[in-house]
């Protein structure tokens, strides 16, 4: 019997090295070690032994059912790996082919430009006030200490809809309507659409965009008004532009300034983009003007505070190295893709 | 304003070059727009005069000079000049010589005759032709006199200068002067003022005996100064007047016109010369004009005034618009003997008004309108009469004949020490700021924290306490003030309209719509492109009084023609497919237009073409915005009749009581309009009322822990059947127990009879509580397909 046991277990070997498919692997796992397969057979017949034998031979038979059991596993493990790697080499793919596209959308570049100027005020606290494109003659020039008979009213700059309301050239009245509406402390910021007289080129467009800006409180200094755009600067064009003030004239601040930045294509050594100068001029600025305090009833011996405009399409320009301003509302496709 | 820094020095020690005196002068308050170097680029060009001149034997239009330029050899030269003369003193390009623009001359032969050389004109070296003499327009430069023979032109004629040209804000038109930017440099540089020379060495007889003065308007005229010059000598000014006036940019006409301009320039006070045989009655009355009076100003042309312009009269008649331009009935002659100069300050409104109608400015308007400081007209008048001794250009008459009512004087500010310091962050001692404020020709009396300032009286913009602060801080240089950060602690909001729209732009963007930016101002033909009915509340325009033109002339009422201009252009452009979207501002009358605004309503259209989009794909778009600003259960309703879209691919989108908006597949003659040659999709969203009914408060629900049964029916109906009708059927009907239905497929054709359709939905049961039985699920579904028979006639389909 024990020659019996040797023999299954030779075939058992060699055919499952002829064995081609997992099919007929499992075939002679069937035939040998199946309900009805050889070695159950052959153990079935072991009641005619003694009880000695019998346990020496059930030893016998598990050993090789063990045997063959590991061997089936093997057969089938590398069946499966092989098989694995057919398919693999059947299912390459090239990989250099192109992705499939998915299109996300993009903000338009003013949008943007107004958003990354916003988030970095609305870090320093300042909050946004909007107000509406067409403004009254009030709060456009007389609220902000404009002289009555400031070019800037004449019809040639600015656009009326009646005598007393214009399309706003600044978005300057929302520091009159907020400085009537609300009482200090305010820390403003205030973004939207402007409009001038000025027919459309490459430098011009009759609608354009302005951030605002307006923090009115006990002690602000000009002091205040340095460090606060001096680190606007840095978080919007780099850590390593410098600032510049240069004394200006605003009707609605007192003392003005121009604030001009360290070209931030060229580190100031000069290029075509700041004309050869180093320096970018990038806002107006100032202490606000008591007289525009006084509109909103400020204490101007309490309160202090200081305001700053800048033009949005001119950043974008710059940053974008944009080369002509009417690219921005044409709103070609390819265009607007580009900020992605 | 343009400023020579040659005649600068004048006025106060400049040791700095240029580029440290610009870059300081902008850091004080004056900054600069260009600077302009002259006489650079100049080399090999001396005087030489010319000895001989003869026709050139084979050309009409040339001439042969012989040139003496100090050498022992004449130099032959070839010209052909017509304003020549033989001992002319002229400058002489030699051999190898260079002119400004890298031009390089050499000697060759013109017309087989050798020519070493050229004669040049003051445009060869490098002047514009608005500011060269008329005599030299179109001619070679004839030297005023006689200059050492073969010395350098730019060293002999000075020609080496920078002219600086200042930015001069509206506050300040006292730097519209020589001496006003010699004060600015002054303090800038720590330097003193020193003032020209005003008196005259010899004078004689008496102004009161040539002429009398009456101001009959004192509101518009505040001085008249006249003053008297006999035996006048018109001639052409010496070279060093002329140059100052060409580089500040103004053409030197005769010696009397070139000193009333040079004291302009020097004082900002405008100067005008009468010839006094005109003036009739020997009177000057300063007069408003008649109505509808026709006066010929120097230049020829006839005006026609209005009866609020100021009139300069004589004894009979107009002989100068008062500050703008003088008569022609009164000009200086060749012949000119006796002339009247007048120093005036006239009304800056009044002058403007006059300027602008008569549409006439000029150097003096344009600095009457800034406001000009009454006190110069007796010194600048002074000036001229000096000037006119200095250059013997006539004999002076003693005296001024002075009418000024009313004598303008400074009133002291008064300043507090710790004031300034708190608005400008610093720590300036009392002596500090009355050192900068001396230095501004300010007087000063300090009395503990309080300063008494008296600006001059040409600082006019100076009368508040925070004048003086600025005057303060850009003197001791902005650069030097500190650097901090506001103490406040602010928190930073966002309003509600604002943080929507820009949830909603996020969304577009992630649903792959580009963002676009489009004129507030619109035409108002867009409407009629879009196929808007005529009496409707698009049409209703807020207008623009004076828009560019009628493309911008009205603020839009709707985004949409803006919109489809774009896919249009686009479109043109062959970009296969876009989704673009915008919102911004539409604009609505208000009743009482004269007082009120119009009314602002944030609107939002979204449009796409190209492949793979429909009327569901932007449906799709609108759910998905919707359901993300949390509003769910919007109605879509047909909508046939509305003219942008297709009668039967358009919806009006209902949420509750409100129409958010609407949407469709554009009209076809629309988008024929805006050249689109493929179906269009657009939407015009009213999102003010998104706004209103946006809900972005979020709660989490408990995933479900009982499993769902899925029911799968197709239904057939008749075509007119709306799918939301079917849908609300289900829904009202499965109560409860149906947790959700949605459409999967709508089918016509073959197996399905002829205007009918196939709607197939699957249908999801669960409980919150507990696993649905069978029993349940069978129940309630056969009650919803009851109700689907009874009320739509809807029949179960095998699937």
């Amino acid at each position: 019997m024990q020659s019996q046991l040797m023999k299954i277990l030779q075939e058992a070997k060699e055919q499952l090295q002829m064995a081609s498919s997992i099919l007929e692997a499992e075939d002679i796992r069937v035939k040998v070690l199946g309900k009805k397969g050889q070695l159950t057979e052959i153990l079935r017949s072991m009641g005619s032994l003694s009880p000695d034998e019998r346990k020496d031979f059930g030893k016998a038979a598990n050993n090789v059912r063990a045997e063959i059991e590991s061997l089936l596993e093997e057969t089938f493990t590398a069946m499966k790996e092989h098989q694995k790697a057919d398919k693999f080499i059947k299912e390459k793919i090239d990989v250099t082919e192109p992705g499939t596209k998915i299109n996300l959308g993009v903000k338009h570049p003013i949008t943007i430009t107004i958003d990354e100027i916003s988030r970095i005020f609305m870090s320093m606290g300042f909050s946004i006030a909007e107000g509406p494109e067409v403004e009254t003659v009030f709060n456009n020039f007389d609220a902000l200490n404009a002289p009555k008979n400031h070019p800037s009213r004449d019809m040639t700059d600015t656009f009326y809809i009646t005598e007393n309301t214009l399309l706003r050239t600044q978005t300057s009245p929302v520091q009159a309507r907020t400085l009537m509406k609300e009482n200090p402390p305010i820390k403003i910021i205030s973004p939207g659409r402007c409009f001038r007289c000025d027919t459309a080129d490459a430098t011009h467009s009759p609608m354009f965009h302005q951030v605002e800006g307006l923090n009115v409180d006990e002690g602000i200094t000009m002091a205040d008004l340095k460090g606060t755009l001096n680190s606007f600067a840095k978080q919007l064009f780099g850590s390593r532009v410098k600032t510049k003030f240069r004394p200006h004239y605003f009707p609605f601040t007192e003392p003005s300034a121009e604030m001009d930045v360290s070209c931030f294509k060229c580190g100031g050594a000069g290029c075509r983009f700041c004309k050869g100068s180093g320096w970018i001029e990038i806002l107006g600025c100032g202490m606000v003007h008591p007289n525009v305090l006084k509109v909103g009833h400020v204490d101007t011996e309490k309160y202090t505070g200081f305001a700053f405009g800048m033009g949005v399409e001119r950043i974008a320009l710059l940053k974008y190295e944009i080369d002509d301003i009417r690219l921005l509302y044409e709103n070609d496709m390819r265009f607007i893709q580009q900020f992605k | 304003m343009l400023v020579p820094i040659d005649w600068l020095k004048e006025y106060t020690d400049i040791k700095v070059d240029v580029d440290l005196f610009c870059e300081r002068m902008i850091m004080s308050g004056s900054n600069i727009e260009t600077v302009e170097r002259y006489g650079e680029g100049i080399e090999n060009v001396v005087v030489g005069r010319i000895v001989d001149i003869e026709k050139h034997p084979d050309a009409d239009k040339l001439l042969v000079t012989q040139i003496d330029i100090g050498e022992e050899a004449l130099l032959q030269i070839v010209t052909g000049a017509t304003n020549i003369f033989e001992g002319a003193y002229v400058p002489v390009v030699l051999h190898g010589g260079k002119l400004p623009g890298d031009k390089v001359i050499k000697k060759g032969r013109l017309r087989g005759v050798e020519s070493n050389g050229m004669l040049c004109s003051p445009g060869e070296l490098g002047f514009e032709d608005k500011v060269i003499p008329v005599a030299l327009k179109d001619g070679i430069w004839i030297l005023d006199k006689e200059y050492p023979l073969g010395q350098d032109i730019v060293e002999a004629l000075g020609l080496k200068n920078s002219v600086v040209d200042f930015e001069i804000t509206p506050n300040r038109p006292d730097c519209l002067s020589m001496i006003g930017m010699g004060r600015e440099a002054a303090a800038t540089f720590g330097g003193t003022l020193k003032y020209p020379e005003t008196e005259c060495q010899k004078e004689e007889g008496k102004a009161k005996d040539y002429i009398e003065i009456e101001i009959k308007k004192p509101e518009l005229c505040r001085r008249y100064v006249g003053r008297i010059v006999k035996d006048v000598k018109i001639e052409q000014s010496p070279w060093w007047l002329q140059k100052r006036l060409i580089y500040s940019g103004m053409r030197p006409i005769n010696n009397i016109v070139d000193i009333t301009n040079y004291v302009m320039l020097e004082y900002g006070q405008p100067i005008h010369a009468f010839d006094i045989r005109d003036i009739a009655d020997s009177k000057i009355i300063v007069d408003t004009a008649e109505e509808g009076e026709v006066f010929t100003t120097l230049d020829g042309t006839e005006r026609k005034l209005t009866g609020n312009m100021l009139l300069i009269k004589d004894g009979k008649r107009g002989v100068a618009i008062a500050g703008v331009m003088g008569g022609l009935n009164s000009e200086i002659k060749e012949d000119t003997a006796t002339i009247l100069i007048e120093a005036a300050n006239f009304s800056g409104d009044s002058i403007r008004a006059t300027s602008k109608k008569l549409a006439l400015r000029t150097e003096a308007s344009s600095r009457f309108e800034k406001g000009i400081d009454p006190n110069l007209c007796e010194t600048a008048a002074d000036r001229v009469c000096k000037l006119i001794e200095l250059l013997g250009a006539g004999t002076v008459i003693k005296g001024a004949v002075d009418v000024y009512p009313t004598k303008l004087d400074n009133d002291a500010v008064t300043v507090r020490i710790d004031r300034i310091n708190n608005i400008l962050g610093t720590d300036l001692s009392g002596k500090e700021m009355e050192e900068i404020l001396e230095s501004l020709e300010m007087g000063v009396s300090r009395l503990g924290n309080t300063m008494k300032v008296t600006p001059p009286t040409i600082r006019q913009d100076l009368q508040e306490e925070i004048d003086i602060v600025e005057e303060i801080a850009r003197i001791y240089g902005y650069d030097k003030l500190p650097v901090t950060l506001p103490k406040g602690n602010a928190e930073a909001k966002k309003s509600r309209e604002r943080s929507l729209r820009d949830r909603a732009r996020e969304l577009m963007t992630a649903m792959g719509a580009n963002e676009i930016q489009t004129y507030s101002f619109v035409s108002p033909k867009g409407v009629d492109n879009v196929r808007i009915d005529e009496d409707s509340w698009e049409r209703n325009f807020v207008r623009l009084i004076n828009p560019l033109g009628e493309e911008n002339s009205v603020m839009r009422t709707i985004l949409t023609p803006n919109m489809m201009e774009v896919l249009g252009r686009n479109y043109s452009r062959n970009i296969s497919s876009v989704k673009a979207f915008e919102i911004g501002n539409t604009f609505f009358k208000n009743l009482d237009e004269e007082v009120a605004l119009p009314d602002e309503r944030d609107s939002m259209a979204i449009g796409c073409y190209g492949e793979g989009e429909s009327f569901f794909t932007l449906k799709g778009m609108l759910e998905e915005l919707f359901a993300s600003l949390g509003i769910r259960g919007t109605v879509y309703v047909p909508e046939s009749d509305y003219g942008v879209y297709h009668p039967g691919r358009c919806a009006r989108i209902n949420y509750k009581d409100t129409e958010l908006g609407i949407m469709g597949e554009v009209h076809p003659d629309v988008a024929e309009k805006y050249g689109i040659g493929t179906r269009v999709y657009c939407c015009e969203l009213a999102f003010d009322q998104v706004i209103r009914h946006a809900d972005t408060t979020k709660f989490y629900k408990p995933l479900p822990k009982y499993p769902a049964i899925s029911r799968d029916i197709a239904l057939l109906v008749k075509e007119e059947v709306y799918v939301a009708e079917i849908e609300s059927i289900i829904k009202e009907i499965g109560g409860k127990l149906l947790e959700s239905v949605s459409l999967f497929d709508v089918y016509r054709g073959k197996q399905v009879q002829e205007g009918r359709k196939s709607a197939a939905f699957a249908l999801k049961y669960r409980a919150a509580d507990r696993t649905l039985t069978d029993e349940e699920v069978v129940k309630v579904h056969q009650k919803v397909l009851d109700a689907l028979k009874e009320k739509l006639d809807a029949v179960l389909r095998e699937m």
